[in-house]
């Protein structure tokens, strides 16, 4: 029998839409791509997804009671590892089936729980490992190089904590921002990068940065070192935007 | 702002607070719900890691390291020939202002030594705080250290701007304080937790009445015992903790290996190793009281009062346990899947989980996660056979030590070699 292979635009909507039309057409052994990896093959036949709110939403809602397994789809979906489609269909149609989200007995939903997992701990990384610096404009500023696209998730961290300044934080791999304003947070596209930043900066920011750094060297305690701990704790890919590593 | 003369200060008063290991950031609930700066809702983040690899969270400064007395364990005592600097009030706020926004730290640490009394130096650090909160209107962390000594009425204040306060025991014995800082009286230490401890009482009682009763200390108290000064044992270490524990309900106790910093003839001499091993098997016994239904009875005891240095407190209590086990892990209650050596409560959580769906054997185990190494000597499952058969307990020990390599092993083996 030939496979199916569901071709989509690479937003977590055409994804769902994509889920319904294996459910729509009760296709057996379907398999969705993203637009940008897709090859076409004479193995199988192409079926085109164009995504469709509706449909997609009817899929989200089919959910509604696995909220846990609800997130770690969306999370999965984030990580950009190339076969998250694969799992992410096999996982829900496992969970619809028996109605339990929580069988890590099963291949695909403990794949996902991993990526889940692994996404969370970049979240949080990044939550810790952003660091902003003052623009002139009373701008604070950050780039990031996040591992998976984890920006949508660390909107609301950083606008409840940072309510009462502008804020940007810039993920130069993928070439987009967030953007707070005061009153709501923007995904925005911006031309940005290092040397765009370090022009605009605050007269002030220098003297933090070394402060920083000072306070950086001064809290450590000698003979208590641990080059090994340290780096588990702060892996060498992150050293760049932290200025306590890599000074102004 | 000068910052040339404040980077100076920063480093000297910095560099004396570092000794107070305590990091946490956690355990608070205070909101931004004012539209204001920081948010102290979350768990704690670290921001950074020292290079000796504990958290960065804070910014942890003394006010001030001058100071009246004269305690042999502290870098800052009266007698220590090192430079002194003073931060004013205004000081402080602008640079935890400054380094929050920057996501630098969740929030201020701020002791300071004695100055003039204890009374003048409590007010002060409240008045750190107090302008953080009333006119930055901040709502990160502030952990106020409690000075020794000083009065409710401020005790009572400081709880209300503050989200944690502690007071380091420092030296867990009576006899031990007497001798290193015979200034210092024990009752002095008590006095500041036991108010804290009944403000919060208080508090939570009125709160069920009044709804807007003010906040106290949200995150509660905690304090440090220096590890490794006085020749204390780890029964009188652990005996104390659950001390401070029940009677002032403390959220934490923080153990500090110390840290050879100046010449006496009481203390360890300079050069001595830091005792990191020990320490972090005191922290792996404090774990196991707090989190995995230990007595501390059962670690500790006139039979055992160290823990041994080789391997951690839970195996070594299954040890000296074998006719508890082998577990089923198919049958067997949560509390005693947790006393499984090797298995921490996640993996008691997961398994727990996935036996709902079918009986466990060896191979599901492995899929669900399940660290094995040391747990397959101590458990059944749904698999006939079985790893111990019958071993004795030091020829398991022995079977586990060479399977394990212990990121430690390298300072016990020098350890074990100076006791030869
Ligand atoms: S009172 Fe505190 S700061 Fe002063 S010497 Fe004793 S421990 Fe150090």
């Amino acid at each position: 029998m030939k496979t199916q292979k569901l071709k989509y635009d690479g937003t977590f909507e055409g994804l769902l839409t994509a889920i319904f039309t294996v459910y729509e057409e009760r296709l057996s052994s379907a398999h969705i791509i993203e637009e940008r990896f897709f090859e076409p093959d004479f193995f199988s036949e192409l079926i085109m997804v164009f995504t469709d709110e509706n449909k997609a939403s009817r899929v989200w809602e089919g959910l509604k009671d696995f909220q846990q397994f609800r997130t770690s789809v969306y999370r999965s979906f984030l990580s950009e590892l190339p076969d998250k489609e694969v799992h992410i269909l096999d996982a829900i149609q496992y969970v619809l089936k028996t109605k339990s989200d929580k069988d890590y007995g099963h291949p695909s939903v403990l794949k996902l729980a991993q990526i889940t997992k692994q996404i969370g701990r970049e979240k949080h990384r990044m939550e810790a490992f952003v660091r902003f610096k003052r623009t002139k404009d009373d701008i604070y500023a950050a780039i990031i190089e996040p591992d998976f696209n984890i920006l949508p998730l660390i909107v609301k961290h950083f606008k409840n904590r940072y309510a009462d300044q502008q804020f940007v934080i810039y993920d130069k791999s993928r070439s987009y921002g967030i953007f707070y304003d005061l009153n709501t947070v923007q995904f925005v596209e911006l031309d940005f990068d290092d040397t765009v930043l370090k022009e605009a900066l605050h007269d002030e920011e220098m003297h933090y940065d070394e402060m920083w750094q000072d306070y950086f060297i001064s809290t450590g305690i000698k003979s208590r070192i641990n080059k090994k701990l340290h780096l588990r704790h702060v892996p060498k890919r992150y050293w760049k935007y932290l200025n306590e590593k890599n000074p102004l | 702002m000068n910052f040339e003369r404040i980077r100076e200060k920063l480093n000297i008063l910095a560099d004396a607070a570092k000794y107070d290991v305590s990091c946490s950031s956690s355990g608070s609930n205070r909101k931004n719900t004012t539209k204001g700066l920081g948010d102290s809702s979350g768990i704690g983040i670290c921001h950074s890691y020292t290079e000796d690899g504990r958290c960065i969270s804070l910014l942890k400064i003394l006010l001030t390291n001058h100071c009246i007395f004269d305690c042999a364990y502290c870098v800052s005592r009266k007698s220590n020939d090192i430079k002194r600097a003073g931060f004013k009030i205004q000081e402080v706020v602008d640079l935890t202002i400054n380094f929050y926004r920057r996501n630098y730290i969740e929030g201020l640490f701020l002791s300071s030594g004695i100055f003039s009394s204890p009374d003048y130096t409590m007010e002060r650090l409240i008045a750190v705080a107090k302008k953080l909160r009333l006119e930055e209107n901040f709502n990160g962390y502030i952990h106020l250290k409690s000075i020794p000594g000083c009065s409710d009425e401020l005790m009572r204040e400081a709880g209300l701007y503050a989200d944690r306060l502690s007071i380091n025991i420092e030296i867990p014995t009576v006899s031990g304080l007497k001798l290193l800082a015979p200034e210092k009286d024990h009752k002095d230490f008590i006095k500041p937790m036991e108010k804290v401890k009944n403000e919060i009482i208080q508090y939570q009682a009125d709160k069920k009445l009044i709804k807007n009763t003010p906040v106290y200390a949200p995150a509660g108290q905690s304090t440090q015992m220096i590890v490794g000064a006085t020749g204390e044992s780890d029964k009188d270490i652990m005996y104390s903790a659950v001390h401070y524990y029940s009677t002032y309900k403390m959220k934490r106790v923080y153990y500090s290996g110390y840290v050879p910093v100046l010449q006496d003839e009481r203390l360890p001499a300079l050069g001595t190793e830091v005792p990191m091993l020990r320490e972090n098997r005191l922290y792996q016994t404090d774990w196991l009281l707090r989190f995995y239904g230990f007595d501390v009875r059962e670690l500790l005891n006139n039979q055992h009062p160290n823990l041994d240095v080789d391997i951690d407190p839970k195996l070594s209590w299954a040890l000296r346990n074998m006719h508890l086990f082998p577990v089923d892990v198919n049958k067997a209650d949560k509390r005693m899947l947790a006393r499984i050596p090797g298995l921490g409560m996640l993996s008691v959580n997961k398994i727990l989980n996935a036996r709902k769906y079918r009986k466990l054997n060896w191979e599901n185990l492995k899929a669900i996660g399940i660290a094995m190494n040391r747990a397959k000597y101590f458990i059944v499952c749904d698999s006939k056979d079985w790893e111990r058969k019958d071993l004795e307990p030091a020829h398991m020990k022995s079977m586990i030590l060479q399977s394990s390599q212990s990121k430690y092993q390298k300072m016990y083996n020098k350890q074990l070699r100076l006791f030869n």
